[in-house]
């Protein structure tokens, strides 16, 4: 069998698809209440900066970034091959690429605050 | 081996519409299509850090993007789709990791069950933290 | 008593369902219905069996659209309307009517490594598994699949990518993984670690859903996922 880089793929995807399953609703519902009008305490403009001013913070926020992009980007590889399109290594480029720029476009902004 | 046989290999066919041919392969695809959601809306909190690291006024205006009817019915479909990835994923917990304790494998519902449970607490500790209650 | 309206594949790749009556008998198997079928109706009927009792695993057929033991499968739970539609099992080529052609299920059985590789003789004493430790309840958690094929025939990724091993080789892959006697533990985990092997399974869930002895290849093609990554990490693949 050809040699394969999916043993090291799939790792941060079952991290993410952990790590979403467990965060990403909560975190919806917290925006959620933004979008409703009841922004919770945490997303007044202050708070979040002095929240995410905490190095831990900015470390959690980029690693929480990271493996929710990336599984889902792996994700969205199978699910093309599922669906007939069969162009892998280029779907796999494109779906990776936008994880790791989304990744470093929040540590960039992180590093801004 | 396969290759050096004479008889023509029955190969299945398999178009796109498979998926409808069967619920379990609907709610397989439902499951599959949560990745879309997931990764739109980090895309979303990643946009929003970049507002809160232009300044307040910027953050504001994200802010009040959010509430948007477009935001809101996007949040709701969110939160559906991130909710069936994480009851499928805790579903499945126990069967891709078997969990051993001493000499028996520890049954099916509890692995479930606990995953369930932490997931209960975290949201709900996540949720009192950003003071939304 | 009343007929059983069976619809039986009939020729190669090529071919088409062909009718037939069957009587209908208190517990009746769906096997006994082609047996009756050959013998009594149209001895030109192809099929396979030997066991009769579930310990084989040669008289897989897909019944009503679904992989099973055919020997194990009473008439009246899969008959819809008093209905059957017998074919050969998916994902393998037809020899005839309802024989499937095994020999791509083996090969990729071999592919996988799957064969126990010892490195001791019978001069040598034998080696000590406590029963209880994990690798060896993991061995029994996969060791006793007697290769019927049904996961293989359930398996839409099979279908979709004929190069992937498949759920029943990933297993005995896993089971062997386990085997802490075998010494051809790594060359396994780089025949079975990549595109066409486990990582190409994508937890649809139909082999464990339909495997006759309650089997779950997802765990184990999971169980190589978490090791193929370890390994990986450790630079020995």
């Amino acid at each position: 069998m050809a040699k394969s880089n999916k043993p090291i793929v799939w790792g941060p995807f079952a991290a993410g698809g952990t790590v979403t399953a467990f965060v990403t609703p909560a975190l919806i519902l917290i925006t959620l209440l933004a979008a409703l009008g009841a922004t919770p305490e945490l997303l007044r403009y202050e708070h979040l900066l002095a929240f995410l001013r905490h190095g831990l913070a900015k470390a959690a926020a980029v690693a929480l970034v990271f493996v929710s992009l990336w599984s889902a980007a792996h994700r969205l590889r199978i699910t093309c091959y599922d669906l007939g399109v069969r162009a892998d290594g280029m779907v796999a480029t494109v779906v990776y690429a936008v994880a790791l720029v989304g990744t470093l476009a929040s540590a960039v902004f992180l590093l801004r605050l | 081996m396969a290759e050096e046989m004479s008889r023509k290999p029955y190969v299945r066919p398999m178009t796109s519409e498979w998926i409808t041919r069967h619920p379990r392969y609907l709610r397989y695809m439902a499951r599959e299509f949560s990745c879309l959601f997931i990764m739109g809306y980090t895309l979303l909190l990643v946009y929003g850090l970049k507002s809160l690291a232009d300044g307040p006024a910027a953050y504001g205006a994200f802010l009040a993007a959010l509430r948007s009817p477009l935001s809101i019915a996007f949040h709701l479909l969110a939160l559906a789709f991130a909710a069936y990835h994480s009851i499928t994923w805790f579903n499945l917990a126990p069967k891709a990791m078997p969990f051993q304790r001493g000499e028996e494998f520890v049954p099916e519902s509890i692995v479930s069950g606990a995953h369930f449970a932490v997931w209960g607490i975290l949201s709900l500790g996540m949720l009192f933290l950003a003071g939304a209650f | 008593m009343d007929a059983l309206r069976v619809r039986v594949w009939r020729g190669a790749a090529e071919g088409a369902f062909q009718a037939f009556e069957v009587p209908r008998q208190a517990s009746q198997t769906v096997l006994d219905v082609v047996t009756t079928i050959q013998r009594v109706l149209d001895p030109s009927l192809a099929y396979r069996f030997a066991c009769r009792v579930g310990m084989c695993g040669s008289c897989a057929m897909t019944v009503n659209g679904v992989a099973r033991w055919t020997c194990r499968t009473h008439v009246d739970q899969v008959a819809r309307d008093g209905q059957l539609e017998i074919a050969p099992l998916r994902n393998l080529p037809v020899i005839r009517d309802l024989v499937a052609d095994m020999s791509p299920f083996f090969d990729k059985w071999a592919r996988a490594e799957g064969r126990f590789r010892g490195a001791r003789t019978r001069h040598d004493d034998f080696e000590r598994i406590a029963p209880q430790s994990a690798p060896r309840r993991a061995v029994d958690a996969g060791i006793e699949c007697i290769g019927c094929a049904v996961c293989y025939a359930s398996c839409d990724v099979v279908a979709q990518n004929p190069e992937y091993l498949g759920p029943a080789a990933l297993n005995r892959a896993w089971t062997l993984h386990n085997d802490l006697r075998d010494v051809a533990r790594r060359e396994r985990l780089r025949a079975v670690a990549g595109d066409a092997g486990c990582h190409a399974c994508h937890t649809q869930m139909g082999c464990t859903e339909r495997c006759p002895k309650q089997l779950t290849p997802t765990a184990s093609i999971a169980g190589l996922k978490r090791a193929a990554a370890k390994a990986w990490l450790a630079g020995e693949l």
